[in-house]
């Protein structure tokens, strides 16, 4: 037996989806995490109360103990930060509005935490681009073409484009757009970029 | 999903790890062969095989390499280290003669993480154990990318699992470029 295999499962968790895919929330793998903590911290409580007393024969104990909640620390601080860093590429990859399955795999501060992370994005790029502002989400790769030629993948309903034109997204319609307007939706995999 | 923009905290470089890398806390958690050099009271259960409520001096039993390290104290006498068998003279020697015969994979898979973070245990051997690291690494390293910026031409699987993790990694980002580099 040893102490923190519950945290490092957390971190193989992760470690595991390496596309930066987001896995539903461990609430209860973190529940376990803080529950030894909490535990080891009262053991080494009891302990330092007796080597103050006298047994200093105690203090290896102690600073094995210690080691074990610096561990778990280690590897739930971990955890939380690179959940974080793949829900920040969430709105780089998806956009502002997040599919519902999605979010479904984030807690309740992560949700917070997202909506925050999207004002601080949207109000930057609001001071940028000479007082219009600048969308630094669209066009993440050199553009090749102005238009593209898309195919739909999944019925979508209704698209308006800028001249006011009203596109039906139906499945396996093609359509020749403007490149801007369909990159997050090639991102949610409503439109596929059709290569010729 | 595309993972263009998710960019993980890498593993720390040479002896240092990074914090909050997933990368360096599984490397960490691999067990490391230990003697206890003092008692532990109540922390028996730890030795598997012994039934006693304390944890006795002198106790041989492996312990992971983030709690050696958290005790290990140079000064004192807590604990002693010893270094796996992969990284002693006797394998040294191989890997000295001809570096791409072994399997690194079956011997790590961290063989290059592992072997930087034995050094924190201030071993005798510290100064040939970092070369051999480094000079495996070199003689290692010109096949890795050969094979990798040749994917397309040759069938790489064999020499894949014979490749630790860090290389593993290296041959992941050059062969990731491949359809860049054909395109072009």
């Amino acid at each position: 037996m040893m102490f923190c295999e519950k945290a490092v499962e957390l971190v193989r968790e992760l470690q595991r989806l390496s596309d930066g895919q987001l896995p539903a929330f461990n609430e209860d793998g973190l529940r376990q995490v803080l529950q030894e903590m909490e535990s080891l911290y009262d053991q080494n409580q009891a302990d330092v109360n007796e080597a103050k007393a006298g047994r200093t024969d105690f203090i290896p104990s102690i600073k094995l103990r210690h080691s074990c909640l610096l561990r778990n620390q280690r590897c739930v601080t971990a955890y939380l930060y690179d959940r974080l860093l793949r829900i920040r590429a969430l709105r780089w990859e998806y956009g502002s509005v997040l599919p519902a399955n999605v979010r479904f795999h984030m807690c309740a501060e992560e949700v917070e935490w997202f909506s925050q992370y999207k004002k601080s994005l949207a109000s930057f790029m609001r001071s940028i681009g000479g007082g219009e502002g600048l969308d630094i989400t669209q066009d993440m790769k050199p553009p090749k073409s102005l238009y593209i030629q898309v195919r739909c993948i999944k019925d979508h309903g209704e698209f308006e484009i800028d001249d006011g034109t009203v596109i039906l997204l139906k499945k396996n319609s093609q359509h020749f757009l403007p490149r801007w307007k369909c990159e997050h939706l090639i991102r949610q995999g409503v439109l596929e970029h059709v290569l010729s | 999903m595309d993972a263009q923009s998710y960019h993980p905290v890498p593993p720390g470089v040479g002896t240092e790890e990074n914090f909050l890398s997933l990368d360096d806390i599984l490397l960490s958690h691999q067990r490391l062969p230990v003697r206890t050099e003092c008692a532990f009271p109540r922390l028996g259960f730890l030795d598997r095989s012994s039934d006693s409520e304390d944890l006795p001096e002198g106790t041989k039993m492996e312990l992971p390499l983030w709690l050696s390290k958290g005790l290990y104290e140079r000064k004192r006498r807590v604990l002693s280290v010893e270094l796996p068998k992969v990284y002693k003279e006797g394998w040294r020697t191989v890997f000295t003669a001809d570096p791409n015969v072994v399997n690194l994979h079956k011997m790590g898979p961290y063989y290059y993480g592992l072997g930087s973070q034995m050094l924190h245990f201030d071993s005798p051997e510290n100064p040939d154990i970092a070369q051999t690291l480094l000079q495996t690494f070199i003689g290692r390293f010109r096949r890795v990318m050969d094979s990798s910026q040749n994917a397309y031409n040759e069938d790489t699987s064999t020499l894949l699992e014979r490749l630790d993790c860090l290389e593993k990694a290296l041959f992941q980002n050059e062969n990731d470029l491949l359809p860049a580099s054909k395109y072009y």
